[in-house]
């Protein structure tokens, strides 16, 4: 039996070898080396100076405006996603005829894993000055601007990031047991507070996995404030793109890319908390 | 409520049909729809650094999608294999693989490569024979393992869900029956995860061809289609990238498509 038992052990590692390189070299170290290069200084020239200081982290207020509209259009961005979200992921799980629901379904993952660059340059299209204020102008309207606005941003975000919301509800409400709504009625509730106290409530964990992956994807986000905000309203992506590949100061993006790191996963963490308060779930499926 | 979701599928669908719709356009802009025309189809394939920075995303996407497949496949069936805490600590990673913005995962890995290169090529000089060592850099192979890092994620995902609900019976019956475990993977285990395999390959190389941001860091002096088509769009939008834009959105969508009814397989085809 040992002898079975080392090859057993010996083709788990040979199965696993090559995805923990890949792990290791490809997420862990760089991962490390964005830490040490985050306590480290600014060599004269622009590179990186072997030092253990905490300089850079102090310097963050310099990028208080890119922090400043991140944390306010990414919350707002991921509310606005969840409030056109949660009626369609309803709709879909409750309500759709059976047979449409997966060809419905099928329709919100498809603009998910097309290309975010083509489907944010349509609305610089749409948006932009030969687009609809080319139409307004035509029956008479001047002179509107829409495209370089936060609003265009916004409207980004929910285009963006509305199929990835929609799913985990349409998840989580799919899942929910339908025997509760009826008992929840045979009780007397109005289907408001059939609404509130069941439906809702049993698909928070759903809604805050949703809000969690949405908001930290726009932590992170370059192209729609790059596109849609025209150089006005710039994002955290904005200033590391800035900060390693144009004005290259690798020590002070790598504070920021951290602190970005450690604001996701405070998001996480208290979606985690919220989620597990409210519905007695126990973690956020991520996937 | 139906007006509603209805709307929201508008919402979703329009834009991307207007790109569509605007390709075919003779005239410039959208304000002026001057009759059908594909002459801006023909303005794109013949320009040569589009059709340069096409053939490498094509050669990424398939080459990362191709590695993720095996690795992501072999680390699924891997997994299967080892206890609740090893499989706790790879879950950790491969979530975090997936939910890292690709602006973090695109810095580190810069960062990373070009240390290590820093000290590799030094050391490769010196081993090396004559006067041209090779010089590693930045390129196609730090864009296929970046990508790779995601897609191998993905696919262990994949494919991992589809091993979890693989009807044990059969592996125990094929076993009982005195099959090899070589063939017992071969003609139960393997047709039946292939579907979510072939889902993963098809995902990965969308997500491949579709990425812009992992690559903008990473690809040194190459370019990709995102990066050419994202250049070009800050030198001013031109009826040519309506073009190469449906051309994209077009291979996507059947890939996903295709992708979306291979999961959905019940049985394995033969």
């Amino acid at each position: 039996m040992h002898g079975n038992r080392f090859k057993h052990n010996v083709l788990t590692a040979l199965l696993l070898a090559p995805a923990t390189l890949w792990l290791v070299v490809f997420l862990v170290l760089p991962f490390i080396a964005i830490a040490v290069f985050s306590v480290g200084a600014r060599a004269p020239e622009g590179g990186y100076q072997a030092a253990f200081t905490l300089a850079q982290y102090a310097n963050l207020p310099a990028r208080a405006t890119a922090f400043w509209n991140t944390m306010v259009l990414a919350p707002v961005g991921a509310l606005a996603c969840l409030l056109v979200a949660y009626p369609v992921a309803y709709y879909l799980a409750l309500k759709a005829p059976q047979r449409w629901r997966l060809i419905l379904l099928a329709l919100v993952v498809i603009p998910f894993w097309t290309s975010l660059l083509m489907r944010t340059y349509a609305w610089m299209y749409i948006l932009g000055g030969r687009g609809i204020p080319a139409l307004l102008a035509f029956v008479g309207i001047e002179d509107v601007r829409l495209i370089n606005t936060p609003g265009a941003v916004l409207l980004g975000i929910v285009y963006g990031y509305l199929p990835l919301m929609i799913l985990p509800i349409y998840v989580s409400l799919e899942r929910l047991d339908r025997r509760l709504l009826e008992a929840s009625a045979d009780l007397g509730a109005t289907p408001l507070s059939t609404f509130l106290g069941v439906t809702l409530k049993l698909s928070l964990p759903g809604v805050m996995t949703g809000f969690s992956l949405v908001m930290i994807l726009l932590l992170g986000e370059y192209l729609i404030p790059t596109l849609l905000g025209g150089g006005k309203v710039f994002f955290i992506g904005n200033a590391l793109v800035d900060l390693f590949l144009q004005s290259r100061n690798w020590p002070f993006g790598s504070a920021i890319a951290i602190t970005l790191v450690a604001v996701s996963v405070v998001v996480l963490i208290a979606a985690n908390r919220i989620s597990s308060r409210v519905s007695g779930a126990r973690r956020v499926d991520l996937i | 409520m139906r007006a509603f979701v209805t709307a929201v599928f508008a919402f979703l669908y329009l834009p991307i049909v207007l790109v569509v719709l605007f390709s075919f356009n003779a005239g410039r802009h959208a304000s002026e729809f001057t009759g059908f025309s594909v002459q801006w189809y023909g303005t794109a394939l013949s320009n040569p650094f589009l059709v340069e920075a096409l053939k490498n995303s094509l050669f990424i996407a398939t080459t990362s999608a191709l590695l993720a497949a095996v690795f992501g496949t072999a680390a699924a069936l891997g997994l299967a294999r080892v206890g609740i805490r090893t499989r706790a600590v790879f879950d950790a990673l491969l979530g975090a693989a997936i939910v890292v913005p690709g602006v973090v995962i695109g810095i580190s890995t810069l960062v990373a490569l070009v240390q290590l290169f820093g000290v590799l090529n030094p050391l490769l000089a010196s081993i090396w024979p004559d006067d041209q060592p090779p010089r590693l850099s930045l390129g196609y192979g730090s864009i296929i393992a970046a990508h790779g890092l995601f897609s191998m994620a993905l696919v262990t995902m994949i494919v991992g869900t589809r091993l979890a609900s693989l009807d044990r019976n059969l592996v125990e019956a094929s076993s009982d029956l005195y099959a090899t475990p070589l063939t017992t993977f071969r003609s139960i285990v393997l047709p039946q995860i292939m579907p979510a395999v072939v889902a993963g390959f098809l995902l990965a190389f969308t997500f491949s061809f579709d990425d812009f941001i992992v690559a903008f860091f990473v690809a040194g002096a190459q370019t990709t289609l995102p990066i050419y088509v994202f250049a070009s769009i800050r030198r001013g939008v031109t009826p040519e990238i309506n073009a190469i834009a449906t051309i994209v959105l077009v291979a996507s969508v059947l890939l996903v498509v295709l992708a979306q009814w291979q999961l959905r397989q019940r049985k394995p085809s033969n």
